[in-house]
């Protein structure tokens, strides 16, 4: 892979990740992480959704009439994420059920289009895709990283697996409630945004 | 051709319209059989959960789950109204899906106004009967333990879907399950906790029997704010979940009286004697 990909591939796990610099796709980020389970196959299905779209798009860019150029990227995105919650519903019948309309949803995750829009429309193929996995793989490391703290400190396990047994059920850990619910991964995105920022100074925007 | 004009437009939009539409009906028509197979596995999954015949967490294979419910389980859809088992319906039970059938109002009528918060209800149910034994191809053998009645019904935020069993007098209650609600988690959302759950078995739902189980008084259990240990026709609520407890006793006295499950119960209640 030239320096180039490889940098269009790893730019937005931290430099540009869309979720800490680009603060795009907060609202599944807050309602898919209260589980690491839902949180892995949710980033599978953006990764999966974001890389075929950027394709198909940095495919069509020089075919699509720049004046419909956006409905026709909703439209492409569209019939991929139907796709994805079909073959969720048909293979993950149980993690497809807790997402609920969340993969649905993933149409209106501000990342997917707009990395249609500012990258797929100027790239070639080969990149779009990477770029299109690569910011997928950005959305879903802070989907993780949220995801471990709401079920662990939230419910005491992870990926359903007892850590720490609740004090409800016999065991010594009392929950934290807070994590179960949304606020908690406002929270915890800003932490990881602090982070992230104290790590890469030049990422803080200037008051 | 220029990109501009308004014929390449309409003609570009035409192909990618066609290109999508047949890549989505033909994800959702090749995956269709899939995906009922998994709709009908998860409903009877649930059923032998309530049933106790199958541990929460039990992971079992999909041809597993279908002999264990096949053995065990007996599956009638039953008229709401008169009470009777529709044998007609009941052939073809595995595909009745009673929440769409709720929203059809050729088979559905809109509920009576109850606490409960329901809006329509089914003209049929299904009913599940859970053998002791296991039974033959046939249904042989077949030696009644539990009813195993769906219900449904408003907490505080969201819909509680879910079932009761009861043993054959159809007044002791063997367990309440609930598969789907966004109740608030850790309040609310603790209708989930086996805790709370082992508080129901031997409570009973009904008043003071008579001989005739259509003299039976109302249905009479509830969700108590405290005090509901020891009582037979009382479970402890839950704390910090005032509205959801009082959801649950709405939702079993709706299903469990005249507009829901009554008539058959009163029609195969074993009578005390």
């Amino acid at each position: 892979m030239s320096t180039s990909n490889k940098q269009v591939l790893l730019d937005p796990l931290f430099d540009n990740n869309p979720i800490a610099l680009q603060v795009l796709g907060i609202c599944s980020a807050l309602a898919v992480t209260t589980k690491m389970e839902t949180a892995v196959v949710m980033s599978i299905a953006v990764v999966a959704v974001m890389a075929l779209s950027n394709l198909s798009v940095s495919i069509l860019r020089n075919f699509i009439p720049p004046s419909i150029r956006i409905i026709v990227q909703l439209t492409i995105i569209a019939s991929l994420v139907i796709v994805t919650d079909q073959i969720l519903k048909a293979f993950l019948f149980e993690t497809s059920k807790q997402l609920s309309v969340f993969v649905g949803l993933i149409i209106t995750n501000c990342i997917v289009m707009g990395r249609a829009e500012a990258f797929a429309m100027q790239n070639g193929p080969v990149a779009s895709l990477i770029d299109g996995v690569g910011n997928g793989l950005g959305y879903g490391l802070v989907l993780l990283f949220v995801g471990f703290f709401r079920e662990l400190f939230g419910s005491g396990t992870l990926f359903g697996v007892t850590v720490m047994p609740l004090a409800s059920e016999g065991g010594w850990y009392l929950p934290n409630g807070l994590m179960v619910l949304s606020p908690a991964a406002f929270f915890l995105i800003a932490i990881f945004i602090w982070f992230v920022r104290v790590w890469k100074p030049e990422q803080v925007t200037e008051d | 051709m220029q990109r501009n004009s308004v014929t390449y437009i309409l003609g570009f939009c035409a192909v990618i319209c066609l290109i999508c539409s047949v890549i989505v009906s033909g994800s959702a028509v090749g995956l269709k059989e899939r995906q009922e197979v998994n709709k009908v596995l998860d409903r009877q999954k649930k059923v032998l959960s309530v049933a106790g015949l199958m541990k929460e967490g039990d992971m079992l294979q999909p041809a597993e789950i279908q002999t264990l419910f096949g053995k065990r389980i007996r599956a009638v859809v039953v008229n709401l109204e008169t009470g009777n088992i529709d044998e007609e319906a009941t052939k073809t039970v595995a595909t009745y899906d009673q929440q769409k059938a709720k929203k059809d109002p050729a088979v559905s009528k809109s509920a009576p106004k109850n606490l409960a918060g329901v809006q329509r209800i089914p003209n049929k149910a299904v009913v599940y009967q859970v053998s002791k034994n296991e039974m033959g191809e046939d249904g042989s053998g077949f030696e009644l333990t539990q009813y195993i009645f769906p219900v449904e019904g408003k907490g505080l935020w969201s819909t509680l879907y879910g079932f009761v069993a009861m043993a054959p007098d159809c007044n002791q209650i063997k367990g309440l399950t609930f598969y789907a609600h966004l109740e608030t988690p850790g309040l609310g959302g603790e209708v989930d906790n086996p805790k709370w759950k082992a508080k129901w078995p031997g409570k009973l739902a009904f008043g003071a029997l008579g001989s005739d189980p259509k003299s039976w008084d109302k249905v009479k259990i509830a969700v108590l704010k405290s005090g509901g240990d020891g009582k037979d026709h009382a479970v402890d609520g839950l704390s910090g979940a005032t509205i959801t407890g009082n959801g649950v006793t709405y939702l079993l006295r709706f299903w469990l009286g005249d507009d829901g499950f009554g008539p058959y119960i009163q029609n195969v209640a074993v009578r005390p004697s």
